[in-house]
This record gives structure tokens, C-alpha cells and sequence, in this order.
């Protein structure tokens, strides 16, 4: 019953996705300077949220398994550190890819984009620590507390463009950059997909998790006979 | 449509296949991580049936 309601899920998300493009290219007028590249955003600034969603669930997960201890917790927090790692790895790709177009480079050295991209690199090294470590609980717990640490990049990855003069174009869902209604409305409307596929991913994720710690049980079991 | 216009639509293009690619990719991931656990954890069940039956 479980993999029904993720599998529709996954599909309805799959099926707002490509209703969403069909209006985005179909629907809404080229943005005056950029042209057609300006679409992006409606993939470029959702996946960044859903990322950095993501790492907020990592977070409050690692803080759940430090106080309480239960595995549970670090198969949330594994579960949403690699599916915010997806969506951060689209949203650097999508962004390169219009800043190829709009400022005639794939990128620079800029507060914000470097500051993401450090954030992207310091969460894939937590995934790398938990290869490293063999036992489960101290896995667990350092895999934890780099989490934790991790998550203080986040807000300055957000807040960058305000705190700096930055190359990166300024808000643009609030404050003097925000965007036409229409625009907007388009944005969130695409989120929603995307906030579903990252919950469906979670989801399977944190199945394997368990699966795996069946695995490491059965392990134990056939090491000992 | 102008080269540039048809550049920007290029590009656009671009954009959204890669976001899609590397969604995919991640799914491809998942369901190959699946299968591995899923093989590896009928193959000890095995070998404890086979040690447990002697």
C-alpha cells in the first residue's frame, strides 16, 4: 500500500511537472531583457528551496538521533541530505547553464555561488564520512554532528546576495527585483512537483535504510553461525 | 527567429534537460541500490537456511 502511494505520487508529481513546462513555454511571455533563458528560475530557484528543505530535514533529524539515539533519525537525516544533494546538483547545473547565456561565463567566483557550492561540497562529504565509518552507531553520530555543522552554510548561501555585492541577480520573490505575479504564481506552482518528488525520494530512501540494517542484522547473524 | 533567440531556447533546453537528467539519474541510483540489497539479503538468507538445515 505504501509503494502504491509513493509510485502515484511519483507520478503525479511527474505529470505536474510536464503540465508545468507545456504552460511555462506555451503560456507565459519571454521575460524582457533575458529572452527564453529566464524559464530556468522556475526550475534554478525550487530546486534550491527543495534543497535547502531538504537540509533542514537533515538537520532536525541529526538533532532528533543525538537526543534520542534511534536509527530512525539517521535514516531520515541520510535520506534527505542525498535528496537534497540531487536538487542541489540541479540547481548549480541549471544556473551554470544560464549564466553561460546571460554573463557569457559558466561561472565565478561570487559570494553566492561559491557559498553554495561549498554547502553542495560539505553535505557530499557527509556522505563520504558515512562510507568511511563502519559501525553503524558511531556512524551515526559523527555523520550527525557533521549535519548539524553543515546546516550553519545554509543561511549564509541564502542570505549571500543581500549581505555582498554580488554578480547573482537579487531576490527575486520579494523586495525590489520580485518578479510579475504570473511569474511568480509559475515558480511555486513548479515547487509543488518538486517538494512532492523530494518527499517520494525520502521516502524509498529511508526503505533502503532499513533494508540495509536488515542486511547488516543478516551479516552479523551469518558471521556468527 | 533570430541566432540569438534560437540560442536562448538552446540553452533553455539545455537547462531543463539536465535538471531532469540529474533527477533521473539520482531514481537510477535508488532503484540499483534497490536491487543490490535486495539480492544481498536473499543470497545470506540463503546461506543461514543452508547453514541452519545441516
Amino acid at each position: 500500500m505504501r509503494e502504491k502511494i509513493l509510485y502515484a505520487l511519483g507520478a503525479l508529481a511527474a505529470l505536474l511537472l510536464a503540465r508545468n513546462i507545456w504552460v511555462m513555454l506555451t503560456g507565459l511571455p519571454d521575460e524582457a531583457f533575458q529572452g527564453a533563458i529566464f524559464r530556468i528560475i522556475f526550475f534554478h530557484v525550487p530546486a534550491a528551496f527543495t534543497c535547502f528543505l531538504c537540509f533542514f530535514v537533515a538537520l532536525v533529524a541529526s538533532i532528533s538521533y543525538l537526543k534520542s539515539g534511534k536509527m530512525q533519525w539517521d535514516s531520515l537525516a541520510v535520506s534527505a541530505t542525498e535528496a537534497g544533494l540531487a536538487f542541489g546538483a540541479a540547481n548549480l547545473v541549471s544556473g551554470m547553464i544560464w549564466a553561460r547565456i546571460i554573463w557569457g561565463i559558466w561561472w565565478t567566483w561570487d559570494w553566492r555561488l561559491t557559498s553554495m557550492l561549498v554547502c553542495w561540497l560539505l553535505y557530499a562529504g557527509y556522505l563520504v564520512l558515512r562510507r568511511a565509518v563502519e559501525e553503524p552507531a558511531q556512524r551515526a553520530r559523527l555523520s550527525a554532528v557533521l549535519s548539524i555543522l553543515s546546516f550553519a552554510v545554509v543561511p549564509f548561501v541564502f542570505f549571500s546576495i543581500k549581505w555582498f555585492r554580488t554578480q547573482h541577480p537579487q531576490p527575486v520573490l520579494y523586495g525590489e527585483g520580485k518578479m510579475d505575479a504570473a511569474y511568480r504564481a509559475m515558480l511555486y506552482l513548479n515547487w509543488v512537483p518538486l517538494l512532492m518528488l523530494a518527499a517520494v525520494l525520502i521516502a524509498i530512501r529511508i526503505g533502503q535504510e532499513n533494508r540495509r540494517r536488515e542486511l547488516d542484522a543478516l551479516r552479523r547473524e551469518a558471521h556468527s553461525i | 527567429m533570430g541566432d540569438a533567440a534560437a540560442r536562448n531556447f538552446q540553452f533553455l533546453a539545455y537547462g531543463l534537460i539536465a535538471v531532469w537528467a540529474i533527477l533521473a539519474a539520482y531514481v537510477l541510483t535508488l532503484v540499483s541500490r534497490e536491487r543490490k540489497i535486495q539480492r544481498e539479503i536473499e543470497s545470506l538468507k540463503r546461506i543461514l537456511e543452508d547453514r541452519g538445515g545441516r
